[in-house]
């Protein structure tokens, strides 16, 4: 199958390519980036006037709900929203049920989704047997059968002697552990950020120490132990100025933010929006302003979607009563273009926070175009606007607290390995073409 | 989520959620309504037929008597059916949603639900669901709001002050785990009270208090000085356990109200306590019952609210 | 609006007090219908006898109209001063127009108890407009009004009252 992206504007922030051209694909891989070569016929030209080309989309934290949970989600209805959203590799946190603690399932998981076809799958596997934070899992045998990292998903451990124990075993064989920090104790029974308006709304709430805590602890043990740790979900002002001097200093961390917490904070939880029931809870709007310079500096490495969704039953319940998280895997680009918007980044800038960004996160040689490497291609019209709702949306999980936004970008085509998964063809119409 | 919820399109009471949010002019309303059903209370008929033919149903997802009896009072003297239903935790979990609940009695033709939560939000979220002829009032949403006792208390100090503009107010107590003392401090911010003191221990207060536009002491003597309205929350048993406080003994001493304490506070000021008291422990026997003590007509203008309250929702159409 | 075709106010109230007072017994009570009614009543009174007891009554919580209207009224609560068990009430009001106010007023009434009699003195009468077989005792002038327009009593500031014709 030979592929040609006319015309379009190649964007590969890893090089810091900005062009416009052709991207020939052929074999599953880039064959030429810029001019199509003298002979090549190809089977199938996309023309991508007026369209982005850039590095199929890595979002770092999309739960697929299998095994265990398929009445919310499947994987085949996930993968097909990430395709949908232009993200061809993710990452699933190991928190499904049963856990991602044992070889068998996530072989079955790798081999499920191979099959499908879709975007590719890299399982983060339980860094405890079951997640219950006492005994270590196999993690060398996870890693032989697919896993790339190892986490505790949103299950804290308590213990901090299996804590020191967990990343001096994955020290050993040099791989990297994801923390989401938070001090289980401050976070008991905490719904919402301990500021204004869960003073308010009579909310229990989590302080930030809950997670400074938790980011100073990582930290420390980082130096002690030399393990690799990823720490995800960053929430808070102060937790990204912790990481900001560790890196200076030279440790081995990255961290990660979501969609949520770059656009939205406590205010949005209005009266009650389950939609905006999260972990970590949404902050004040200083700490989104710190996250959204951050990810701007590169102190944070990765904008991730942190893909959660939630059936109707358990969400419509009480704001504390309903199951945290918000479906969003293809929300990633538009609100990755929003926060470039309003942050007046260039393209090239915004998009490494979800190509070769994360990409390095996972230590994929990913994210990026270049000549030879698998051909995961995003091709995106940037001034696309449309209505979040949920007919708009392919993922079986509709709770997003962005429901009724009008974003901007549209994704065209999501080619995996050359092989085109998803396009759309249909002109988006609104009443913000005109005006833009 | 933008609009007030609790308003309809034409900017009338559609449901009483919580205070915060709502003009003055009708938290007046509300009040002045209230003092025409404290004269019908003084009737031989103490029955008005306002409501006839409506059905009330108090859905009690937390056990209260009080609260539940005082709506049940005042929606029978206002003439309509009151179906009293008392659902526990345990039958919840077992498969029917709330929302299940809710759907089915609004399936048996209900114009109104009282509600109480355990839950912050809870009565947001039912008012969000029901049909738009059905209103919903908030008997006590977890910490969040009880705005019907809001409104009592504020009637009860108008009653005895008179006026709003010109009173110093203190709180007293547990107001981090309490929907009375939210209520009463955005009531009482709506009406123009010029000073709102809250005064508790650091652990039973939220994070976050200084910009619902009040002042925080520490100090029980400091913060009654010269108040001319003293409320107390009431202490519940379960917070010595969650290394809140370490007895209450120890809270008694430094919080609890004694005649000696209220001598800080101005020769005529009310005490006030939306009850159950726990003597002895938040409060004194001999202040409770003492004569500067309101507790009592506290609890008969409570009807009179509730009938202001559910006659007005009751008259506006969704 | 039209105000000439209304007589003054205090003239009306005169000639009321005049053909009331022959039926004034000790056990006679003057209760006045908010708002207009009071206003009435408070005039009447010291020309019947000033020391007869009086009182006035609101009616928003018995009128038929609530579920058209809601209660968005100023609701004045009512004060009866006395027993009504087995009193000769004089219910006061400004005009009587459909007779819905004085079901509502009679039906209030009560529900303080029973009285012996009740009779009804009104400033105006709108003669054939009534829905309710209901009738005034005492009439300070019987009135074709078009259904086009109201009749207010008015309470000026120098607590003179007047009539006035308004078109709705």
């Amino acid at each position: 199958m030979k592929i040609q992206i006319k015309q379009g504007r190649i964007i590969d922030p890893q090089s810091g390519l900005d062009q416009v051209g052709d991207l020939c694909i052929a074999a599953g891989k880039v064959l030429a980036i810029g001019e199509t070569p003298e002979g090549f016929h190809p089977n199938k030209v996309i023309d991508a006037s007026g369209l982005v080309v850039c590095p199929g989309l890595i979002d770092l934290a999309v739960r697929l709900r299998e095994p265990g949970n398929e009445y919310r989600a499947t994987l085949e209805s996930e993968l097909l929203a990430a395709c949908a959203g232009g993200v061809t590799s993710l990452s699933c946190p190991p928190d499904t049920e049963p856990p991602l603690d044992e070889t068998g399932l996530v072989e079955m998981l790798k081999f499920r989704a191979k099959n499908l076809n879709l975007a590719k799958v890299y399982p983060i596997g339980a860094l405890t047997q079951k997640l219950a934070g006492e005994r270590l899992t196999e993690m060398a045998e996870l890693r032989d059968a697919g896993c790339v990292g190892f986490s505790q998903a949103d299950a804290a451990i308590t213990d901090t002697h299996v804590l020191m124990r967990a990343l001096e075993y994955a020290a050993t064989f040099d791989m990297t552990v994801w923390l989401r920090p938070q001090d289980a104790y401050l976070a008991r029974g905490g719904v919402a950020h301990d500021g204004v308006v869960a003073a308010r709304l009579g909310l229990p709430a989590v302080p930030p120490t809950a997670e400074t805590i938790a980011v100073m602890t990582a930290l420390l043990l980082v130096r002690d132990t030399g393990a690799r740790v990823h720490l995800c979900r960053l929430s808070s002002a102060a937790a990204i100025d912790m990481v900001r001097q560790a890196k200076a200093q030279g440790l081995p961390v990255s961290c990660d933010v979501s969609t949520q917490h770059l656009h939205l904070s406590e205010m949005d939880i209005g009266y009650f929006d389950p939609n905006c029931h999260l972990i970590p809870p949404l902050r004040s709007l200083r700490d989104r302003d710190a996250i959204r310079l951050a990810l701007a500096e590169g102190v944070i490495d990765a904008l991730c979607s942190d893909h959660t969704p939630v059936d109707d039953d358990t969400k419509q319940l009480p704001f504390g009563e309903t199951e945290p998280g918000a479906a969003g895997v293809e929300l990633l680009l538009p609100l990755n273009l929003k926060w470039a918007e309003e942050k007046a980044l260039t393209l090239v800038k915004a998009l490494a926070s979800i190509t070769c960004g994360p990409a390095r996160v996972l230590g994929l040689d990913a994210g990026r175009i270049a000549l030879g490497l698998a051909a995961d291609i995003c091709v995106f019209d940037p001034d696309a606007w449309w209505r979040v709702e949920s007919g708009a949306l392919k993922s079986l999980g509709k709770n997003s607290p962005f429901m009724g936004y009008e974003v901007r970008g549209k994704v065209r085509y999501t080619l995996v390995d050359g092989q085109l998964v998803f396009e759309q063809h249909e002109a988006c119409t609104s009443p913000y073409n005109s005006r833009k | 989520m933008g609009a007030n919820p609790q308003l309809n399109a034409q900017g009338e009471l559609q449901h009483l959620l919580t205070i915060e949010g709502l003009p003055r002019s009708l938290l007046i309303h509300i009040l002045d309504t209230a003092e025409g059903f404290v004269a019908v209370n003084q009737q031989e008929v103490r029955k008005v037929p306002l409501l006839r033919g409506k059905a009330i149903f108090n859905l009690f997802f937390e056990p209260s008597t009080r609260t539940r009896t005082t709506f049940e009072i005042a929606a029978k003297r206002l003439s309509a059916d009151v179906i009293n239903l008392n659902i526990s935790a345990s039958s919840q979990s077992k498969g029917e949603t709330l929302l299940d609940t809710v759907d089915n009695l609004a399936a048996m033709q209900a114009d109104m639900f009282v509600v109480r939560h355990a839950q912050s939000g809870a009565a947001h979220m039912i008012a969000r669901h029901v049909a738009p002829h059905i209103h919903v009032v908030n008997a006590g949403d977890g910490r969040h709001a009880h705005p019907t006792q809001g409104l009592l208390d504020m009637f009860t100090i108008r009653k005895y002050k008179g006026e709003f503009h010109n009173l110093r107010v203190a709180i007293v107590g547990d107001v981090l785990h309490s929907r009375v003392a939210r209520s009463q401090i955005h009531a009482l911010t709506t009406l123009g009270v010029p000073e709102v003191r809250v005064i508790a221990p650091k652990t039973l207060l939220p994070g976050d208090m200084g910009q619902m536009g009040v002042q925080v002491y520490h100090d029980l003597a400091a913060g009654l000085h010269e108040v001319d309205v003293v409320i107390i929350l009431r202490l519940q048993n379960e917070r010595m356990r969650g290394a809140r406080l370490p007895s209450s003994q120890e809270y008694f001493k430094y919080y609890g109200l004694t005649a000696e304490k209220l001598a800080y506070a101005k020769a005529d000021a009310i005490v006030m306590h939306p009850g159950p008291m726990n003597r002895g422990v938040e409060i004194d026997s001999a202040v409770a019952d003492g004569e500067q003590s309101v507790i009592l007509p506290q609890v008969t203008f409570g009807i009179a609210v509730r009938m202001a309250v559910m006659s007005i929702l009751a008259g506006n159409q969704g | 609006m039209n105000n000439l075709s209304l007589p003054d106010a205090d003239t009306l109230i005169q000639q009321l007090a005049v053909r009331m007072l022959p039926d004034m017994t000790d056990n006679t009570v003057l209760v006045g219908m908010h708002t207009g009614g009071v206003w009435a009543a408070e005039k009447l009174h010291p020309l019947l006898n000033p020391d007869m007891p009086h009182g006035s009554l609101d009616i928003s919580f018995y009128r038929d109209d609530f579920e058209k209207i809601g209660l968005h009224t100023q609701v004045k609560p009512t004060r009866l001063p006395f027993e009504v068990e087995g009193r000769d009430i004089l219910l006061v009001d400004d005009v009587l127009f459909t007779g819905r106010s004085v079901r509502a007023a009679m039906n209030a009434l009560f529900d303080y108890g029973r009285p012996q009699r009740i009779r009804l003195a009104v400033l105006i009468d709108r003669a054939g407009d009534r829905q309710l077989p209901i009738a005034a005792d005492y009439a300070g002038l019987v009135l074709q009004v078009p259904g086009t327009q109201h009749i207010h009593l008015i309470r000026q500031e120098d607590g003179q009252l007047m009539l006035k014709l308004v078109d709705l």
